[in-house]
């Protein structure tokens, strides 16, 4: 059948020739860039020797992996709690747990403004109840909230689509040898989710790493990678350390969830 | 039920949640349609902002609907016949190409812009038209269309139902249109709707990629956030939560599973 | 009924089967099909029978050097879509994007009938598998059995030169296969149709074949009517697949067979006979006062209603089956003496 496999390919070929030209060809044109500036090759070592640009790496993952933990959390409670549980405004409570799903960084940025900014509801409540405005948007807390806020849509999916295949009569079979509710939620719970926790955790995070609209929103000042690549590239002009920076954030964000879709055993679907 | 406590207590807490992330929606819609935030609600109603937003920035909204629906159709054109391919062959191949596709999302936008930049930057034609944010947006929502297609087909036992016109006398295209097409109709609904709604907000490329001529409407919000007074960021934002809305109550009522059927023997035939 | 094309004539030369990945499905096989006849494949799951299936329907080309002749014309390299054979899967392949009337018509829009033509044609099918009712119900509104039903008369619809059927009855239950195979018989007689049938089961491949092809490991044990494989299996595994088998070991000295249940006179014995085997309707319990000189004791009875099947210990590997349609009570540990009809006694 040589016959169908050329039709194969042929089917293949529009997206390849695109995916070629336009991902292939400009990624491998971005690796020499980097190589290309006043440091050479040691641009790529950079990220490490270079304190500037090791501290932000180090603030980016510190952000990326407390984002990962808070969501993981408390999309596990909430997510778990609306599979289970049918409640009249159960469907409500989702479809407002899932209305963010697709807001950009940059909207993200602005709901963090509209709770955590200087005219936030937060700063107004805080200042009513003890006279001190309390305004954290524009540093790597109000980052984190807007991390956090992103990444609860699409992990609540998750874990509710897990949570739906998750054999009731387990639990049953746990409670009927007289496991408490906790002893269920560690024993069966947990590790049946352990999949979902895996693929969700590691979009939460590589989204963290690599998302910039949110931190371009809420300053410049906010000293994670995306932020640095930026600045170098306008501010600086330095585009051959941009493009290195770049290549080793694609590289860690890639890496990130291809150990993770290993270690899930199932497809991990990547999310901006 | 003994356990009546705990479940107030997820309650409350899912309640907590759910009110973190709609109330900086509703603030955000209350401040783009009040005449000051500062002040509050009794400084009075007005569709002012909104107005003010139309005449600034209705170019951004054009170009972002007009840019979503290009996307659309060429990650239907590429897309479909990828996951297709993808559906009928599944070996260490196929498996790389899939993995390969993903990249895009999985590697941050700001470093494919930069690609795409130092690639094709000098092009100036290029450079400066819509279509180098169409590249941009395609592939970054490729992926998304190519799994949403794939899942719908890998869930059919396609081999078989394509044996089956086979069988009945028909060759490859009339298979591809009267079988396959119409059988993951679902699945290019689904994922035409995540196309549309992630390139009608995608920012993280677009900033880079776009051009003063160019100007997406995320990349407007991002404007309007840094250099306009809140009332306009927020009717600017209210604008964007008019138009993703519809599309996100659609990819909800989708991501509802359906109920399983079952036909009972009947024996009476 | 009128059915236009004249019934297909099927030949294999050669073909043998092997997969991307080494794995040899089916040794080069030569064999023909009459027309109007309807062969039978049969053979344990991975034998090479649904290969052999899919060789003659076009969705496999055998190997290099292997040939399939419709009618003494070569059709190796055709694909399915031109062969203009019906086929029915195991799983049905029903398109869910389209009604029953649909499904049935498709083949035939695809030849670029008439609409009307159409109409008449699906009419005339539903009526035949007398699903009229069903027309415009959608696939998933379907029982097994009425799915069945739709996938023979869309097969059939388009007038093909012969019939594939691939395990049509497996994904059933027991009851409803008896009834769909004996229209599935009626349909085929009255088509006088090529059909090739595929099963594991040998109660539908006695029932429905003109001929069977008993097949193990890619390779045919052997070829033959129902009766002949049936009562002069050709090898070990033929007989064993194919029906229940009684085994004795022993010795053959002066026309008897000597074994651990005692003597058994038996005039035309070879005289290497070590194992004879036979089925279990070719021994009884003797009567009270019959000469006989075997004997066991009863394992477990298990009474069935219209008879008893017993399993006799006579100290082999396994017990003798024996249907008993005797009037009485077994006990377990009860001793039977046992009469063997020798005409039914096979030597392998």
């Amino acid at each position: 059948m040589r016959h169908e496999v050329r039709r194969l390919i042929l089917l293949l070929l529009p997206a390849g020739i695109f995916f070629a030209a336009f991902f292939l060809l400009p990624m491998a044109r971005l690796f020499f860039i980097g190589g290309s500036g006043k440091t050479g090759w040691a641009a790529y070592a950079a990220i490490l020797t270079d304190m500037h640009y090791f501290s932000s790496l180090v603030s980016t993952l510190g952000v990326a992996t407390a984002t990962t933990v808070a969501t993981l959390i408390i999309s596990g409670i909430a997510g778990v709690f609306l599979q289970r549980h049918k409640f009249p405004g159960n469907g409500a409570l989702v479809a407002m747990l899932t209305f963010p799903l697709a807001f950009p960084g940059v909207v993200i940025g602005f709901m963090v403004i509209m709770l955590a900014g200087r005219q936030g509801l937060i700063g107004q409540v805080t200042q009513a109840l003890t006279g001190e405005k309390l305004v954290f948007a524009y540093t790597m807390a109000g980052l984190f909230m807007g991390y956090v806020y992103f990444s609860i849509p699409r992990t609540i999916l998750t874990v509710m689509a897990a949570a739906e295949k998750l054999d009731p009569k387990l639990e049953e079979a746990a409670r009927s040898l007289g496991a408490s509710p906790w002893r269920v939620a560690l024993d069966v719970i947990i590790p049946g989710l352990k999949p979902a926790f895996i693929s969700a955790g590691a979009i939460c995070f590589a989204t963290a790493v690599g998302a910039f609209g949110t931190a371009f929103t809420l300053a410049a000042k906010i000293n994670v990678l995306p932020m640095v690549i930026y600045t170098e590239f306008t501010l600086s002009a330095n585009i051959a350390m941009a493009a290195a920076l770049s290549f080793v954030l694609g590289i860690v964000t890639w890496l990130v969830l291809a150990i993770a879709r290993t270690a899930a055993g199932s497809t991990v679907a990547a999310a901006g | 039920m003994k356990h009546r406590g705990l479940f107030y207590l997820q309650l409350g807490f899912t309640l907590l949640v759910s009110a973190f992330l709609i109330v900086p929606v509703v603030l955000s819609i209350m401040a783009g349609l009040t005449v000051n935030y500062f002040i509050g609600i009794e400084s009075g109603l007005t569709l002012k902002w909104v107005f003010e937003v139309w005449n600034g920035y209705r170019d951004t909204i054009f170009l972002s609907i007009g840019l979503s629906l290009a996307c659309l159709v060429v990650t239907l054109v590429l897309g479909v016949p990828t996951a297709y391919v993808l559906a009928k062959r599944q070996n260490a191949l196929t498996r790389a190409i899939e993995e390969l596709l993903v990249m895009p999302v999985a590697v941050p936008g700001l470093a494919t812009a930069l690609a795409l930049i130092v690639t094709y930057g000098s092009l100036s034609g290029f450079r400066t038209s819509w279509g180098f944010i169409l590249v941009g947006h395609v592939l970054f929502t490729l992926p998304f269309m190519v799994r949403s297609v794939l899942a719908v087909l890998s869930a059919i036992d396609l081999k078989t139902l394509e044996e089956g016109a086979a069988s009945l006398g028909a060759g490859f295209w009339p298979r591809f249109r009267d079988i396959v097409l119409p059988n993951c109709r679902a699945g290019i609904l689904a994922g035409s709707l995540m196309v549309v709604t992630l390139s009608m907000g995608e920012f993280n490329m677009t900033w880079l990629l776009h051009t003063p001529f160019t100007k997406t409407l995320p990349v407007g919000l991002a404007d309007a956030y840094a250099s306009l007074r809140l009332e306009v960021g927020s009717a600017y934002t209210l604008v964007f939560f008019l138009m993703i809305m519809p599309l996100l109550l659609a990819l909800q009522a989708f991501a509802k599973p359906r109920p399983a059927k079952f036909v009972a023997e009947e024996t009476d035939q | 009924m009128t059915e236009a094309s004249k019934p297909l004539a099927i030949a294999l030369e050669n073909c043998a089967k092997t997969f991307a990945d080494g794995t040899k499905a089916l040794e080069p096989l030569d064999f023909a099909i009459e027309a109007g006849e309807t062969v039978v494949f049969l053979g344990p799951s991975g034998c090479g029978k649904t290969t052999t299936l899919r060789i003659i329907a076009g969705l496999e080309e055998p190997d290099a050097g292997g040939r399939v002749l419709f009618d003494g014309e070569d059709v190796t390299h055709l694909p399915i879509e031109q062969r203009n054979v019906g086929m029915v899967f195991q799983s049905y392949a029903l398109f869910p994007n389209m009604t029953v009337a649909g499904n049935i018509g498709y083949g035939l829009r695809i030849r670029k009938t008439p609409d009307a033509a159409v109409k008449a044609r699906v009419a005339e099918m539903l009526g035949m598998m007398q699903i009229t009712k069903l027309a415009d119900r959608r696939i998933d509104q379907l029982s097994g059995g009425q799915r069945q039903r739709v996938a023979l008369a869309r097969a059939i619809a388009v007038r093909p030169r012969a019939l594939l059927l691939d395990e049509p009855l497996t994904a059933l239950d027991a009851k409803l296969r008896d009834t769909l195979r004996l229209d599935i018989d009626k349909l085929l007689r009255s088509l006088g149709i090529t059909a090739i049938y595929v099963t594991h089961d040998q109660a539908e491949a006695m029932a429905l074949g003109d001929r069977i092809v008993v097949m193990e490991h890619g390779r045919v044990a052997q070829i033959g009517k129902p009766r002949e494989i049936y009562q002069r299996p050709a090898t070990r595994f033929v007989a064993e697949f194919i029906g229940t088998m009684n085994r004795l070991t022993g010795t053959t000295k002066d026309g008897v067979f000597a074994c651990s249940a005692g003597s058994l006179p038996w005039a035309g014995a070879p005289a290497t006979a070590t194992e004879i085997l036979f089925r279990p309707e070719d021994i009884r319990v003797a009567e009270s006062g019959e000469v006989t000189g075997l004997q066991g004791t009863v394992a477990a009875a298990f009474f069935l209603g219209d008879r008893t099947r017993l399993f006799v210990e006579v100290g082999e590997a396994r017990p003798l089956v024996i249907e008993s349609t005797a009037r009485r009570d077994f006990s377990h540990g009860e001793a039977v003496r046992l009469a063997i009809d020798p005409r039914g006694l096979l030597v392998l």
